[in-house]
């Protein structure tokens, strides 16, 4: 890439004083150091990706009000977590935390394992019972 | 107290976390340096681990290895330390910082504060340099940032002990027993050389190869996986190539610039040739990912979009592979 074509779009950096280091080529072909202050593609992908965490978490709220997931589910999506990372966070097994997902076992989950997940999402026991969406 | 350690802003954060710490030691070593002795340039597709609800891939090698081969092929030392306790993981940091010795420490990004929101994912192989404790407050140089930054004990420690894939455990590493003088030729030439094995593997998730696998799969996706995932998948992939401290297109300029110090340093102009063919391809992948993104704004229907940015990234496959044959016989 040559230097003057190092893109300057806008991006999630616009606000701030963040730029990117991209290496590119001057007029005489040498390697240096260029500033980026975004990129058009970086942007789609990033805010799609976004985009599909929002979805996830519609759905979630949904199932939530549909009695078919526990509130878990939200604060899962809202933390951006999946599964495995939520697990290692609270330290229960993977298997334990897709139960904890649905509406019945989360009822009778001990005070003790919800004030684990509340620790993670960082809320009172009782935000986690009854979430504001 | 605060350490006299010079923040140099880099691409990439591993490379630019060693390239600032061996500065610190009296060794200058640019950031492409790093990145090339490091074998830093690799890729790696595994399908059956999942991020983000999508198939893993890797335009780096694991966290850790490129600081690792450097100090092999320069002839020094890293002492690493992981901990199980937040309060000797602390400790330990301060102990090292009033010995006047500035530390590389491996964090998740998804708690850093000064991060932009878009950034923070749950990643766990950021690295960063601390150098200082002012106020009850670290003193930070990341790697990625324009200039440095703070931290209090409590956000670090959050950082440090982030939890999931690759959980840094509040990894703690720094150079020691470095020699005087090192041989720099050959380390180059050792560096160059593994990049070659490791791009030329004969392994079908690996390297080239790798690559080559992925644009077949591209192909299928659409009709075993539905649009919608497909598109996904490739914005993963795409991520992945352009971000923050993963790299792929831009990597290709990281390790072309690398290419042209070398070939000043080793007295061999091949380099320099190879060097301008490795711009163009890396100028190929961000077509390549400017392509998918548009696929993935749009939403195509037609499968035969797909087919076409397949075809595109093993175009690419195919240039890197006699890139790589042709960098492997330069160096013999």
């Amino acid at each position: 890439m040559k230097k003057e074509e190092v893109p300057q779009d806008e991006s999630c950096f616009s606000d701030t004083e963040m730029k990117e280091v991209i290496y590119a080529v001057d007029k005489d072909g040498k390697y240096d150091k260029a500033l980026s202050s975004g990129w058009e593609t970086k942007t789609i992908v990033l805010d799609k990706s976004l985009e599909h965490i929002e979805e996830r978490k519609a759905q979630a709220i949904a199932n939530i009000k549909n009695g078919i997931q526990s509130p878990i589910a939200y604060f899962m999506e809202e933390h951006r977590m999946d599964i495995p990372t939520l697990a290692s966070y609270v330290g229960i097994w993977q298997w334990r935390v897709k139960r904890h997902l649905k509406a019945k076992p989360f009822q009778r989950l001990s005070a003790k394992t919800l004030q684990r997940y509340a620790e993670v999402f960082e809320i009172s026991v009782s935000e986690l019972k009854h979430p504001k969406f | 107290m605060k350490i006299d350690f010079k923040h140099n802003q880099s691409a990439h954060c591993e490379n630019g976390v060693v390239s600032n710490l061996l500065n610190f030691h009296g060794l200058p070593l640019s950031e492409p340096m790093a990145f090339g002795i490091g074998s830093g340039l690799f890729f790696v597709y595994i399908p059956f681990l999942k991020v983000n609800y999508a198939p893993a891939f890797s335009y780096r090698p694991m966290p850790g290895f490129i600081f690792s081969r450097v100090s092999k092929r320069l002839g020094f030392k890293i002492k690493r330390i992981k901990f199980s306790s937040k309060e000797k993981a602390q400790a330990t940091l301060d102990q090292e910082l009033a010995k006047n010795n500035p530390v590389g420490l491996q964090v998740g990004v998804y708690n850093l504060p000064y991060f932009p929101d878009e950034y923070r994912f749950h990643f766990n192989a950021h690295n960063l340099v601390v150098y200082g404790k002012e106020d009850e407050q670290y003193l930070v140089s990341d790697p990625v940032m324009p200039g440095v930054t703070k931290l209090t004990a409590k956000e670090l420690e959050k950082v440090r002990f982030a939890k999931g894939a690759l959980a840094p455990k509040g990894h703690i590493y720094y150079p020691v027993a470095l020699p005087k003088t090192f041989d720099l030729k050959k380390a180059i030439r050792k560096g160059i050389k593994h990049t070659c094995k490791d791009m030329l593997a004969p392994v079908p998730f690996v390297g080239v190869k790798g690559i080559k696998f992925v644009a077949k799969k591209i192909r299928k996706w659409p009709q075993k996986v539905g649009v919608k995932k497909t598109n996904h998948y490739l914005g993963q992939l795409v991520r992945m190539q352009e971000e923050i401290g993963t790299g792929g297109g831009g990597f290709r300029f990281i390790y072309a610039a690398f290419l042209q110090e070398a070939a000043g340093i080793l007295e061999e102009p091949k380099l320099i040739e190879l060097s301008k063919e490795l711009t163009a391809i890396g100028d190929q992948w961000r077509d390549f990912a400017v392509e998918a993104s548009r696929l993935y704004k749009n939403r195509s229907k037609e499968t035969d979009a797909y087919n076409k940015i397949a075809d595109k990234l093993e175009h690419i496959a195919d240039a890197e592979k006699t890139f790589y044959i042709a960098l492997k016989k330069a160096i013999r």
